[in-house]
């Protein structure tokens, strides 16, 4: 496997516009010839379907969901970034940057990180153009917030629901294209495989969900926007049907597979309450701006939050990181909350769980203010667990909520299958080992409408692709395989049932390759997830047959794809023999706690490459340089 | 506490469907959504076919859940999709009856799913505005009167979940089909489009097998979002101006 960054040569500040103008173009009347697959309907799927369409390029949109407005892209609460400075208080194009790869703990790619500030202005002017109703001030101009831990107010946002509105944008620009039969959308219809012709992408294998028709798409490329995969823990912020079977089909076919073990754990999310839990509620990270986290100074404290007095709590995060207190980034926040909790002073019945707490900004501000600012969360918050948070304080602790570590891709958001993209939390790209707030709906919609269709053309002009039939023999043969893995799993006539093992894998993933990770958790987890895989092929089952809806199935065939992830998770937050980011390993931190990387040995990109079911994964690098920001050990002290 | 369950179970779109009653014991720290997963959980362990229904994001934004609970679409709860109920609002020995959106434009597909793509074919007919990737003037060229932006806002945050649609007496899609209009219509950025986005929308709404609308209000009762009747009466004005302009 050869990883070619093809990052452009040049000052950082030009790299991008020099490649688009060093890049091949499709010239317009022949975009119509070549036929372009975007699985997922997200904001990176979404946003490329409509703007390729635009060009006049055909485009084909798979969904499994009932309508592409439903991807998970529409539960981002707070907001997406961009370098304005509408609020002139010094933000810029190289600050942004600057802030991203820093908060990434410089293990991402720097050129791909400057060109996602640059383009990040035009986002903003694409999505009012659009007509995405961003909050704004009284002159009728737009509005911004501090978001994350960023000192600079540069986050847009719609309410609490700046995701569902930018996916709302770039769904109705694809239902558009729809329209002009542009785009040929595929609702409940599951991608199961890539189809390689030649070592070239050249279609993908898909299960009807609703007929379990199994039938193969053709194209002249693939790009993949079929998000994270958090739900290897089993409870994540991640919506259920959220998985990483298309990222793991390209791998089982060729992809390299890059920093599986950052992963991102989000502090404010509502605590566990049952065994039945099927799913973590996140409760927006703005709501650090105003409340104040805390535990109680005693071990095993069972006074309610109200009987302890002020000189006996523990205001951690305020005592830890006076600059930053409870706005600290959002590892620095989970990892801290974990040590509360391991010392015995975690709240709530569970005792997994702190305080996050309102009531010095009730009494500063006033119950009015608050409601304002977060009525909606209150109500959320208070509908799901039957405390009210303007009386008692909310309890929060962290849970899996977003994924760094994707599909490696090079600055062409190619992976290593020509004519294979991915694009959005899919790929691996922009955000290191630890994503900034407020830059995940930059990033998808930046790969979508402003990265991938330059990119593409210059595949398409230079790739031999020579027509593909259905009975091709490499289509035939991926065809079958998808075929007799269902009927495999169909087959499953054991005694446990899927979500047993799905909850049993994210209970190995959460205690071994969660928030702490150690050598000796590690190596147990590399131990007990073959064990538990092989079980689930001997004594799973599947209920119910392949002609329908079969929901059963469909979690079979993602839980299974999960059992093999997870490993490869394991395997590199192993070898990564240093703390960055969302990966902290206990063995390396400093003295005070924090995370201590490696530079010397570990500033790389760690690629796996599949080498078969029964043989380990091969390791590759791609060396990391840092020409416009020099590590520094990140300190919000 | 115990639970007496009848739930709606229909094999395919043209099959029959039949209440059947299941029994369960529910934690009141559960949510529906959770009590019926036990309930799944145990049918599949008895080689049974579990109840079939949607759910993804459990957070009352994605709009993919909806069932028709005691004859209520999403439940008692105000503001609250199903996946945000939660099992204290029942008590022992509650008997629950759960059906699917029942309208003609939302065939069922199985169990409690139903299929919603004619509200897509309704956005694709106008919900939107033109404006190619790369073309857009400055974000801040275009002011937009802070009322409108919250006007807009409001009904833009539609989930698209058909509980309107559920409600209605007449299966009329109005609310979903305003509000989806009114919230490009508010913005500057909506105007060169508008007329001729709400007679699209509207002829594609009436081709769809919805009723129509006769102002019950039955679907601002039911919305998760709280969207309201108003946004009915700007599409109706709307779409008489529209009539004019066209003739």
């Amino acid at each position: 496997m050869e990883l070619r960054s093809k990052v452009p040569s040049g000052p950082i500040d030009q790299k991008w516009t020099k490649h688009k103008f060093d890049m091949k173009l499709v010239n317009p009347a022949n975009k119509r010839k070549y036929h372009v697959i975007v699985v997922g309907s997200g904001l990176a799927g979404a946003s490329a379907s409509a703007t390729l369409a635009e060009l006049g390029y055909h485009v084909s949109c798979f969904t499994y969901h009932d309508s592409p407005r439903r991807a998970h892209s529409i539960a981002a609460q707070g907001g997406i970034n961009a370098a304005k400075n509408y609020q002139g208080d010094g933000d810029s194009v190289f600050r942004l940057f600057y802030d991203t790869v820093k908060g990434g703990d410089f293990r991402a790619r720097e050129a791909n990180v400057y060109r996602l500030a640059e383009v990040s202005n035009e986002i903003i002017d694409q999505c009012v153009a659009q007509g995405i109703p961003f909050a704004r001030e009284y002159g009728g101009l737009l509005d911004n917030r501090s978001f994350g831990g960023a000192q600079v107010s540069r986050t847009f946002y719609a309410r609490g629901q700046t995701g569902q509105q930018l996916l709302l944008g770039a769904y109705q620009a694809l239902m558009k294209e729809v329209h002009k039969g542009q785009v040929k959308l595929y609702n409940q219809c599951e991608m199961l495989d890539v189809v390689l012709v030649d070592g070239q992408a050249r279609g993908i294998v898909t299960r009807h969900l609703v007929t379990g028709k199994i039938e193969v798409h053709l194209a002249d490329a693939v790009a993949l926007g079929t998000g994270g995969y958090s739900n290897a823990f089993y409870l994540s912020t991640n919506a259920m049907y959220c998985n990483v079977t298309a990222a793991w089909r390209a791998y089982r076919r060729g992809a390299g597979f890059a920093n599986p073990c950052y992963t991102q754990i989000h502090p404010t999310c509502i605590p566990v309450a049952g065994d039945y839990q099927s799913k973590l509620t996140l409760m927006s990270e703005s709501l650090r701006n105003d409340g104040r986290i805390w535990v109680s100074k005693q071990v095993d404290d069972d006074r309610a939050p109200g009987d302890i007095p002020e000189d006996q709590r523990d205001y951690y995060l305020e005592r830890m990181y006076p600059a930053f207190g409870n706005l600290v980034p959002r590892d620095l926040a989970s990892r801290r909350a974990k040590d509360m909790c391991d010392q015995g002073k975690g709240v709530g019945e569970t005792k997994l769980g702190v305080y996050l707490d309102f009531e010095d900004a009730i009494q500063r501000l006033g119950a009015d203010v608050i409601e304002a600012r977060y009525g909606n969360l209150f109500e959320m918050y208070e509908r799901i667990t039957g405390e009210d948070p303007y009386r008692v304080p909310m309890r929060i602790y962290p849970a899996p909520h977003y994924t760094m570590g994707g599909l490696w891709v090079d600055y062409n958001l190619m992976t290593t299958v020509p004519g294979l993209y991915a694009i959005g939390e899919a790929n691996f790209s922009d955000h290191g080992a630890n994503r900034l707030g407020a830059s995940a709906l930059m990033q998808g919609v930046a790969d979508g409408y402003f990265v991938l269709p330059y990119t593409i053309a210059d595949y398409l002009a230079q790739a031999k692709l020579d027509p593909v039939a259905e009975d091709n023999q490499e289509v035939r043969g991926t065809v079958e395989e998808v075929e007799s893995r269902i009927d495999r799993l169909l087959a499953l006539d054991g005694d446990r049932t899927i979500n047993s093992f799905h909850k049993e894998l994210g209970r190995i993933v959460w205690d071994n390759c969660g928030m702490g990770r150690n050598a000796t958790g590690l190596k147990e987890a590399l131990e007990k997830i073959p064990v538990l895989r092989q079980e689930f092929w001997e004594n799973a089952k599947v209920v119910g047959e392949g002609g329908s809806i079969n929901q059963t199935l469909e979690r079979a065939g993602r839980v299974a794809d999960f059992l093999e992830l997870a490993e490869v998770m394991c395997l590199d937050a192993l070898v990564r023999e240093e703390s960055c980011g969302g990966h902290f390993r206990e063995e390396h931190q400093t003295p005070e706690g924090e995370a201590l990387r490696d530079d010397e040995n570990f500033t790389h990109v760690t690629v796996w490459e599949y080498t078969g079911a029964d043989t380990a994964p091969r390791e590759h690098r791609e060396p990391l340089e840092f020409e416009n920001v020099p590590p520094t050990q990140r300190s919000y002290k | 506490m115990k639970l007496k369950l009848h739930v709606w179970r229909q094999a395919g779109p043209s099959a029959r469907g039949q209440f059947v009653t299941y029994e369960t014991d529910a934690s009141e720290h559960m949510s529906f959504l959770e009590m019926l997963d036990v309930v799944n959980e145990d049918l599949e362990e008895k080689g049974e076919d579990p109840i079939v229904f949607d759910s993804d994001c459990r957070e009352g934004i994605c709009g993919t859940c909806g069932m028709v609970i005691n004859g209520r679409p999403h439940g008692p709860w105000k503001r609250t999709t199903v996946c945000q109920l939660h099992m204290r609002e029942y008590s022992d020995g509650d008997e629950i009856w759960i059906e699917p959106w029942r309208a003609d434009g939302f065939p069922v597909q199985k169990d409690l799913m139903v299929d919603r793509a004619a509200f897509d074919r309704i956005v694709a007919a106008g919900g939107y505005i033109s404006v190619r990737t790369g073309s857009a003037p400055d974000a801040n060229a275009i002011p937009v009167v802070q009322v409108n932006a919250e006007k807009s806002m409001d009904a833009a945050s539609c989930i698209g979940c058909g509980a309107c649609v559920a409600a209605c007496p007449n299966a009329s899609a109005m609310l979903f089909t305003s509000a989806k209009a009114a919230h490009l219509n508010l913005l500057p950025q909506g105007q060169p489009e508008r007329y001729g986005r709400v007679l699209d929308m509207i002829l594609t709404m009436e081709a769809e097998s919805f009723g129509t609308c006769t102002n019950h209000g039955a679907c601002e009762n039911a919305c998760p979002k709280e969207i309201k009747i108003d946004v009915i009466a700007m599409l109706n004005r709307d779409y008489m101006k529209a009539l004019l302009k066209a003739s």
